[in-house]
């Protein structure tokens, strides 16, 4: 059986998105999966790793901050640009589309209370040697 | 010009129903719904009416009625379009969680080739990112030995299913009213009466009349030919004279508006646009010198293609696509002119499918809030009508013609230039942005004084090309 992906091809490493740097779109992941990570004190903080149909960069379409985390490729993989202007103007005559954004916002806020609960209720002495790991970010 | 029916005023007329108070018709728990054609419209309906019945926690049961098997070859599993997935579609559904298979992509377009005969030149997205699917409706066209790629309205029907469509592989023979509710018997003799009756019946088929038929003021939409035929090259020859590139012929040819070929795995699809398309037409513009340059020298172009149709295309809107539980979708109500009709088939199928579930079923109900969707994309046709205008005059017009290589060709060679002229003609042959924003591009004093300059510049005597 024959295959073409759309959207674009990064390979292993590749940056799809800097941290800081400035965006009007949105990604979402046609195959394989990414990486998202966040620079802290000069180190490369893990956050959150996402597969096919996941979506990330949505923060840069509801406001005009930096990106807020670097995301790379792990292994192959096809990425699809959503520009700003087409998703915005859609959801201006069909608000239901951002059903699914905010569908995953939610979610992602949601993991993100259950990991802050999870920081509160612990020993404070053991913050320093926790794996700073959050499953929820869009970057 | 196509001969097209005097249209009737939009006025309400009196439906069987119309006894029945439809002042609380709405869907709920065991709720029945039955969608007559499963291609694009009905698919995107049924999807859409289940997964937002589910989110509210209601229980709806939907049938699709859809005798044609799409993971055939040939006709037999063909919906007949030239299979464009436009790049503002590829996204929204991406957005919706609907991802195109790269099985079913048979290629992503990241580019046009325009040829008139003045002269070509390729036009490349920004982003020079794969965002247009080349597909096909069916398995592929007649001749094709195995299943190289899977079939677009397949994977629809399929997305449907999973969310609990049932598919009912008869053919409808006709629908009426019961009691206010409308019944559904097919030629194997099931009878069943539903809460709603949805109608996707594109305009290839003779389904739109069992809705003409039931009295409620539905008339089908005007059409006119088109012509799309399939030539098999092989996946190199493909790659190697077309690449991921769409070619959009403007030719000065009579009768001709546009012709695109479109590369797939190891097909070439040609769609031809025009008036009174027909069988004499298409030898004449395939022996073009400017057609001819696009495929290998050695292949007879006339014997040359594997699978061909003329097909009706949606010209003007229907009338009354909706009445109390019946409500129609797609083509057989509403399309964009000449471009993007699975993008209507999305628009359509999921506006009346949010009313359905939302607002309610009955006339008043769709006429508050689905009919706007409808009105949309029928307005922006009067803007295409226009842009369609304006470039037969250009086609025909050899120094116009030369303007507009001369900006695109400018715009083409550095990164940073301004790409109006690019831009425009990539959204008006891609269908990716709506004919209004296109139209209101071409107002742009910079693209006009450019075109103008341009057009003037190739008037000049002794201008050099």
């Amino acid at each position: 059986m024959g295959k073409s992906a759309l959207g674009t091809l990064y390979n292993d490493g590749d940056a799809i998105v800097s941290e800081g740097e400035p965006g009007d779109s949105m990604y979402v992941i046609q195959s394989g999966t990414v990486v998202l990570h966040r620079h802290k004190e000069g180190k490369e903080v893990f956050l959150a790793e996402l597969g096919e149909r996941d979506f990330f960069g949505e923060m840069t379409i509801f406001e005009r901050e930096a990106r807020s985390a670097t995301v790379r490729a792990k292994g192959e993989v096809h990425v699809l640009t959503v520009d700003k202007k087409t998703l915005l103007s859609r959801i201006q005559k069909d608000p239901s589309l951002a059903f699914r954004l905010l569908e995953k916002m939610s979610s992602r806020i949601r993991k993100m209370d259950a990991h802050l609960t999870r920081i509160k209720g612990s020993d404070r002495r053991n913050w320093d040697t926790r794996p700073e790991t959050f499953d929820g970010f869009g970057s | 010009m196509p001969v097209l029916k005097e249209k009737r005023p939009l006025e309400h007329k009196l439906s069987p129903v119309a006894a029945h108070d439809s002042r609380n018709l709405k869907l709920g728990d065991g709720s029945q719904v039955a969608v007559i054609g499963g291609g694009p419209a009905g698919s995107f309906f049924s999807y859409f009416l289940l997964d937002m019945a589910a989110s509210i926690g209601m229980d709806v049961h939907v049938d699709i009625y859809e005798p044609q098997d799409f993971s055939r070859y040939g006709p037999a599993g063909c919906n007949h379009c030239g299979g464009i997935i436009s790049e503002s579609l590829v996204q929204i559904l991406a957005t919706e969680g609907i991802n195109i298979p790269p099985t079913v992509v048979q290629r992503g377009i990241d580019s046009y080739v325009l040829h008139m005969d003045v002269g070509s030149v390729k036009i490349e997205t920004p982003l020079r990112e794969n965002r247009i699917a080349a597909i096909h409706r069916g398995a592929g066209p007649l001749g094709t030995k195995e299943a190289e790629w899977s079939s677009f309205d397949r994977f629809l029907q399929q997305l449907s299913q999973d969310m609990g469509a049932q598919i009912i592989k008869d053919y409808v023979d006709s629908i009426s009213f019961d009691d206010g509710r409308p019944v559904v018997e097919t030629r194997q003799g099931l009878s069943k009466k539903y809460d709603l009756v949805v109608g996707s019946v594109g305009l290839n088929t003779s389904g739109a009349k069992l809705f003409e038929a039931l009295g409620t003021g539905y008339e089908s939409p005007m059409s006119t030919k088109t012509f799309i035929c399939e030539f098999h090259l092989g996946h190199d020859i493909v790659q190697k004279y077309f690449g991921n590139s769409m070619h959009v012929l403007l030719l000065n040819i009579p009768r001709l508006k546009f012709a695109a070929l479109i590369p797939k795995g190891s097909h070439v699809t040609l769609c031809l646009l025009g008036e009174k398309i027909d069988k004499k037409f298409v030898p004449d513009f395939l022996n073009s010198p400017y057609v001819r340059a696009c495929f290998p020298p050695d292949l007879d172009l006339s014997q040359g293609y594997c699978c061909q149709c003329f097909p009706e295309i949606y010209v003007e809107r229907s009338t009354k696509p909706f009445a109390d539980r019946v409500v129609l979708v797609g083509d057989c109500a509403v399309s964009r002119l000449y471009k993007d009709g699975i993008g209507a088939a999305y628009t359509t199928g999921k506006a009346a499918a949010s009313t359905a579930v939302l607002e309610g079923i009955s006339s008043e109900d769709f006429k508050r809030h689905y009919w706007p969707a409808c009105k949309d994309i029928n307005n922006d046709n009067t803007f295409g009508k226009v842009i369609f205008a304006i470039t037969r005059q250009i086609q025909k017009r050899r120094s116009a013609k030369r303007g507009v290589l001369r900006m695109v060709s400018k715009e083409q060679s550095k990164e940073k230039n301004s790409k109006r002229m690019s831009v425009v003609l990539w959204d008006t042959f891609t269908g990716s942005a709506p004919y209004r924003d296109i139209f209101l591009r071409t107002l742009h004093p910079s693209f006009l004084s450019n075109f103008i300059w341009g057009t003037v510049i190739e008037t000049w005597p002794f201008h050099k090309r």
